[in-house]
């Protein structure tokens, strides 16, 4: 405590508080709309036995942790930053050891009252070894020995994760990217990220041959604009036939060696499922049976001839979400929340009961709620004089970012769902504490922003 | 330090606000522009859950039940639940072995998934259903009982009457008259159950359930709030003397044929037997399916109502008719005569008809001893008639009065499939030999009551109210009135009177005589009742099955008492040979005697119970009954409806569907009418469309007939 605020309350981000709350408390109040049966009784709201109830007193653990991080000083998070990652990683690698299967992935140390997911809390860690990396005075960031720290600091968590089988939290790690942009990587960075991006899904979308050609094409087309700056400079004609290389060897053997041998058969589903494509051809006869079993027992099996497959749970969730229309059917009256339609409602799908019984004016209000955290996030990290805050900060608006947009797209259809929960919302005590954490010890940087931290 | 970069947050926040543009259009796209989601919501969340009220009560004219409803218990099972139960206990209740049982087990899981409750044993007898409530406790929460409402026949008679439900088909549901029904429901299929099936079936309720991704129902959307309450079907009060009905189908056991008695003030039906007839609760519960298919496939035809289906040559009962158009016509008068020298020599050469008294007769024992002579010779004088121009003209006459005593057209009764009968007409003859090429003598028969005459026993036994009234009925029908008002209109008609002639009472009088003479000393005898002064007609059809000629029907039909005429009644057996007096007349006596006396003498029971145990049904029956039975044990009888054998039954859903045409083809015209300026054309062709059916050859083959 600093003696000369003897008030925890000075300093602090009121917006912030009320955002996470309300928040929370929309989360509290889909829950339980999904979860409450006529017959429960009062007591079944503090009984601890359905998950409204644990819920509720997650959510009331996660406000005294909250009040502690206040509490503390804020030269402890930059102190133990690097300690805490070590501590983390060790966590991720126990589970290896003592780890509690939930789900299908081995990623789970059990509490007793409640499962922790280290791949989960390991953000909280991460996000402070990257701040503490960045604000120490040798690092430079255009160079690529930075650039690799930085990148082992923010991956080593995710890699751990993948061999956990548990890709889609290792997803997540990929927003640290958004700090890394703001902190200064060049900017080429994102742009091959990108066109990575859409390579692989053009790769799964367009048909080979057809894309080899419109490849081909583009690069054609290049070396046709660079015409005369090729004269000049030799290295661009070799830039554009390496780019093109690189290209057709993605599209050719990255893409479908990913979905032969790599990705695990109901994750090729999920994936093709988002694109509504159902006649992927893949080369050896076991993997097209595999594909097609795995298709059956997803219940994508298309409806009418010319309808896009879908994965049931994605269906389920459109339906939800779709049937609320403008105003919702209010507040228990959801037909497909209250008759357990959508998988995994409380957790993954959570947003689809919102969807149902509140309509289009909760969504949007919900991701209102959201974006004004974000930019507010953004706003206080701008504010920051340290860089250790302001980097923390924008790991956090990345992490949040993340989790909403993947998550919303998934129950909307918009992107494979990778299995990622929606913050503050999606039931479970280890993503609650996880994100109350992230933010609180934001809100307790911010408060001390007048420090200079490192 | 890096503060160079602080531009980049710009770039941060669109890309951000890029995404969340993305989402909140798909948000728009979802929830604001596709209505598909919600359709999709509703078809899977909720659930329409018919509720099915009581079908309405029917009580005969003594206000005894006479067809209601019971509750009975199934045994559900939840297969998902059963670990635990005392399955031993359930086996040895049901007396079903254990592999009987894992067959119903996995039959309910096939069909409704294990946890989903299944019937596991449908209709419980009272027995079982008194051990199983015993030990149910050792049973719980598998199996659990389900009461449902069925059909209850208090007195085991009238199957004819009441009909039957069935589930409706497929084309039930296309056809507009029943509109509001689905796959499952049922709908009354034949008899009262299916003419009276809008008073019957009430109001439906509809309650509208959540259900979850199981199926299962968990709560009433919105406290019930679009929900509507069922409304019991209405009672109705029906003509039909239960006990009567009873004795008759008694008295007609192991004979093929038709009682109908009417009561000729009302026009109420107080007896309509069709034998052979069934059990009507064979077609409820359990085992309905494979009753319906065996009743379906007897060739003796017990789902046939021959009283208002079968048609049949008249007979000599025809002549009644013709004195009372001879007389009417003024072509003979009460004491004109005729005499038989042994067969009607009015058409000169060709085959006679013979008769078997010889003497000379006037009206009244003309009727007495049924002579064909004397008859042949008043329908030749009618046809030949000077008065009018030619013979078309004068069969047209000769028609209108038939079609007056309620022939050739169907009545308008309330059970269903009512066949016209038919009565000759001149552009019948004409089509068959060509315009002026016939005469009196080309049909002569059917002065008789042979050849192209054909009428069905109802059409008989309203002939005799209207004989007995001495000129006029009601259209017979078997519901007095309904409780709470006849809301759909459906009784009106039946209670206005029929008095298309006006024929004088002494006309009346004189063919009462003639129709007195017959029972107490002429060929009715046998329906003599003491104390009873019944009027009545014997009748003898010749008739073919197939071109092959068969034993005769014997007819009979009356009315009693003279005076006050309280019951018209006829009966026909079927093949039974003999005359009409033999068999027909004793019938006809007892049921009047049981109708007027509430009871039947001591000293008669005798006749009852000989007529019991008579059996009178044709071999050919017997024969066609071997080989359904054959057929029937060498494969399932579902597979013979399947495979389209019971064509038998066909005819009457044949009858069932030109009903239902006609009256599409009604509304059609109303339809047409409103939207008049769309042309003539369309009006034309439906107007055709709804014209007496007149094509339909008679198929019974004449070529001599017989005096009683």
């Amino acid at each position: 405590m600093n003696p000369k605020n003897p008030s925890i309350s000075k300093g602090i981000d009121w917006l912030v508080v009320v955002l996470y709350f309300s928040l929370a408390l929309i989360g509290l109040l889909c829950i339980f709309s999904v979860e409450y049966k006529t017959t429960d009784g009062l007591q079944s709201i503090f009984g601890f036995k359905k998950e409204y109830s644990k819920q509720l007193f997650f959510l009331m653990g996660s406000t005294v942790v909250a009040i502690f991080i206040l509490l503390t000083d804020s030269k402890l998070f930059t102190a133990t930053a690097n300690l805490g990652y070590v501590v983390g990683l060790l966590l991720i690698l126990s589970t290896f050891v003592i780890g509690k299967e939930v789900g299908g992935s081995k990623s789970w140390i059990p509490l007793g009252f409640m499962n922790i997911q280290p791949v989960e809390v390991c953000k909280i860690f991460t996000s402070l070894a990257l701040a503490k990396y960045f604000s120490m005075p040798d690092t430079d960031f255009r160079k690529s020995r930075s650039q690799l720290i930085a990148a082992a600091i923010a991956f080593a968590p995710a890699i751990l994760s993948v061999l956990q089988k548990e890709p889609g939290a290792a997803i997540v790690y990929f927003s640290f990217g958004i700090a890394f942009y703001r902190e200064g990587l060049p900017a080429i960075y994102l742009v091959v990220f990108f066109s990575l991006a859409i390579l692989i899904v053009a790769s799964i979308v367009v048909p080979p041959n057809i894309l080899f050609i419109a490849l081909t094409i583009i690069a054609a087309m290049f070396i046709y604009l660079y015409k005369r700056k090729i004269k000049r400079n030799r290295n661009i004609l070799f830039i554009i036939a390496g780019a093109w290389l690189m290209s057709v060897g993605v599209q050719k053997f990255l893409v479908p060696a990913l979905f032969e041998k790599v990705l695990k058969p109901h994750q090729v589903v999920r994936i093709l499922a988002t694109f509504g494509i159902d006649d992927y051809k893949f080369k050896s006869p076991e993997r097209t049976a595999e594909i097609k079993r795995e298709f059956a027992k997803l219940g994508t099996a298309k409806n009418k001839p010319g309808e896009k497959v879908e994965s049931y749970n994605v269906k389920q969730s459109k339906i939800a979400i779709g049937s609320g229309g403008f105003w919702g059917k209010g507040f228990l009256q959801g037909t497909q929340t209250r008759g357990d339609f959508v998988p995994a409602q409380n957790t993954d799908f959570i947003f689809s009961s919102l969807g149902e019984n509140f309509g289009f004016i909760g969504c949007s209000v919900l991701m209102l709620l959201y974006f004004g955290l974000m930019i507010r996030i953004i706003i206080i990290a701008e504010r920051q004089r340290s860089t250790f805050s302001r980097v923390y900060a924008y790991c956090v608006a990345g992490i949040l970012f993340f989790h909403v947009a993947l998550n919303v797209c998934m129950t909307l259809g918009l992107a494979p769902s990778p299995g990622i929960t929606l913050p503050l919302l999606s039931y479970g005590g280890s993503s609650l504490l996880t994100f109350t954490i992230l933010i609180f010890i934001l809100i307790k940087l911010d408060a001390d922003r007048q420090m200079v931290l490192r | 330090m890096s503060v160079f970069n602080q531009s980049r947050k710009n770039v941060v926040i669109l890309v951000i606000t890029g995404i969340f543009v993305i989402i909140f259009a798909q948000l728009i796209n979802l929830q604001l522009f596709s209505s598909k989601y919600k359709i999709d919501a509703d078809n899977q969340g909720i659930f329409r859950k018919v509720i099915y009220p009581d079908r309405g009560i029917v009580f005969d004219r003594k206000g005894r039940a006479i067809l209601q409803n019971t509750t009975i218990y199934d045994l559900m099972v939840i297969p998902g639940k059963i670990k635990g139960t005392d399955t031993a206990t359930l086996l040895s209740i049901l007396n079903i072995d254990s592999a009987e049982f894992h067959k119903r087990i996995i039959a309910a899981i096939i069909k409704n998934k294990s946890y989903r409750a299944s019937v596991f044993e449908p209709l419980l007898s009272n027995e079982k259903m008194a051990k199983l409530s015993e030990n149910l406790y050792k049973l719980a929460p598998g199996y659990f009982m389900q009461e449902r409402s069925v059909r209850d026949y208090p007195f085991e008679a009238g199957g004819n009457i009441f009909g039957y439900l069935g589930e409706v088909d497929s084309n039930i549901l296309k056809n507009p008259l029943y509109e509001g029904y689905v796959m499952g429901d049922y709908i009354g299929r034949a008899g009262l159950e299916r003419t009276y099936e809008k008073v019957l079936m009430g109001q439906r309720g509809i309650e509208f359930w959540k259900r979850d991704n199981k199926n299962r129902l968990t709560e009433p959307l919105e406290d019930g709030k679009f929900d509507t309450v069922a409304v019991a079907g209405k009672n109705m009060y029906t003509a039909i003397d239960i006990e009567l009905q009873a004795l008759g189908e008694k008295l007609m056991q192991n004979k093929l044929g038709s009682i109908v008695a009417v009561d000729p003030k009302t026009g109420g039906i107080l007896a309509m037997v069709s034998s052979p007839t069934y059990q009507p609760k064979l077609l409820t519960g359990a085992d309905r399916k494979k009753h319906y298919a065996e009743l379906l496939l007897s060739p003796a035809k017990p789902l046939f109502n021959r009283s208002v289906t079968a048609t049949y040559s008249p007979g000599s009962t025809f002549k009644t008719l013709q004195a009372l158009v001879g007389l009417h016509e003024g072509v003979i008068n009460t004491s004109f005569t005729v005499s038989c020298g042994g067969a009607f020599y009015g058409c000169g050469g060709g085959k006679p008809m013979r008769c078997l008294d010889y003497g000379t007769f006037d009206l009244r024992n003309a009727i007495r001893m049924s002579d064909n002579t004397y008859f042949a010779t008043v329908m030749q004088r009618v046809i030949n008639n000077p008065k009018y121009p030619n013979i078309d003209s004068s069969l047209a006459v000769w028609d209108r009065y038939m079609y007056a005593f309620g022939l050739g057209h169907k009545l308008g009764i309330d059970v269903p499939s009512e066949k016209p009968g038919n009565i000759p007409s001149p552009k019948y003859f004409n089509k068959i030999y060509g315009p002026g090429k016939w005469n009196y003598c080309s049909f002569r028969s059917v002065s008789i009551g042979q050849g192209e005459v054909l009428t069905t026993p109802i059409q008989t036994a309203n002939e005799m109210a209207y004989i007995a009234n001495k000129g006029w009925y009601k259209i017979p029908h078997l519901v007095d009135s309904i409780e709470e008002g006849d809301e759909f209109d459906m009784l009106s008609k039946f209670k206005e009177k029929h008095s298309a002639l006006n024929i004088d009472d002494s006309v009346f009088e004189a063919v009462h005589d003639g129709m007195q003479w017959v029972v107490e000393r002429g060929t009715g005898a046998g329906a003599k009742v003491p104390g009873i002064v019944i009027c009545g007609k014997t009748g003898t059809v010749e008739n073919y099955y197939r071109g092959v000629k068969q034993p005769n029907h014997a007819f009979f039909c009356g009315f009693a008492p003279r005076d006050n005429p309280k019951i018209a009644i006829m009966c026909v057996v079927e093949n039974s040979g003999r005359f009409g007096g033999t068999y027909a007349a004793p019938i006809v006596g007892l049921m009047i005697e049981k109708y007027l006396n509430d009871t039947i003498a001591k000293k008669r029971e005798a006749i009852v119970q000989k007529f019991e145990k008579l059996n009178l049904i044709p071999p050919r029956i017997y024969k066609e009954m071997k080989t359904v039975d054959s057929m029937l044990h060498a494969k399932d009888s579902a597979y013979l409806i399947a495979k389209g054998y019971i064509t038998l039954i066909r005819d009457t859903m044949e009858v069932d569907k030109t009903d239902e045409e006609a009256i599409l083809d009604e509304l059609k015209k109303d339809k047409d009418k409103q939207k008049k300026d769309s042309g003539d054309k369309k009006i034309k062709i439906n107007t055709e469309a709804i014209l007496p059916n007149e094509k339909k050859k008679t198929e019974t083959i004449i070529t001599d007939t017989l005096n009683d």
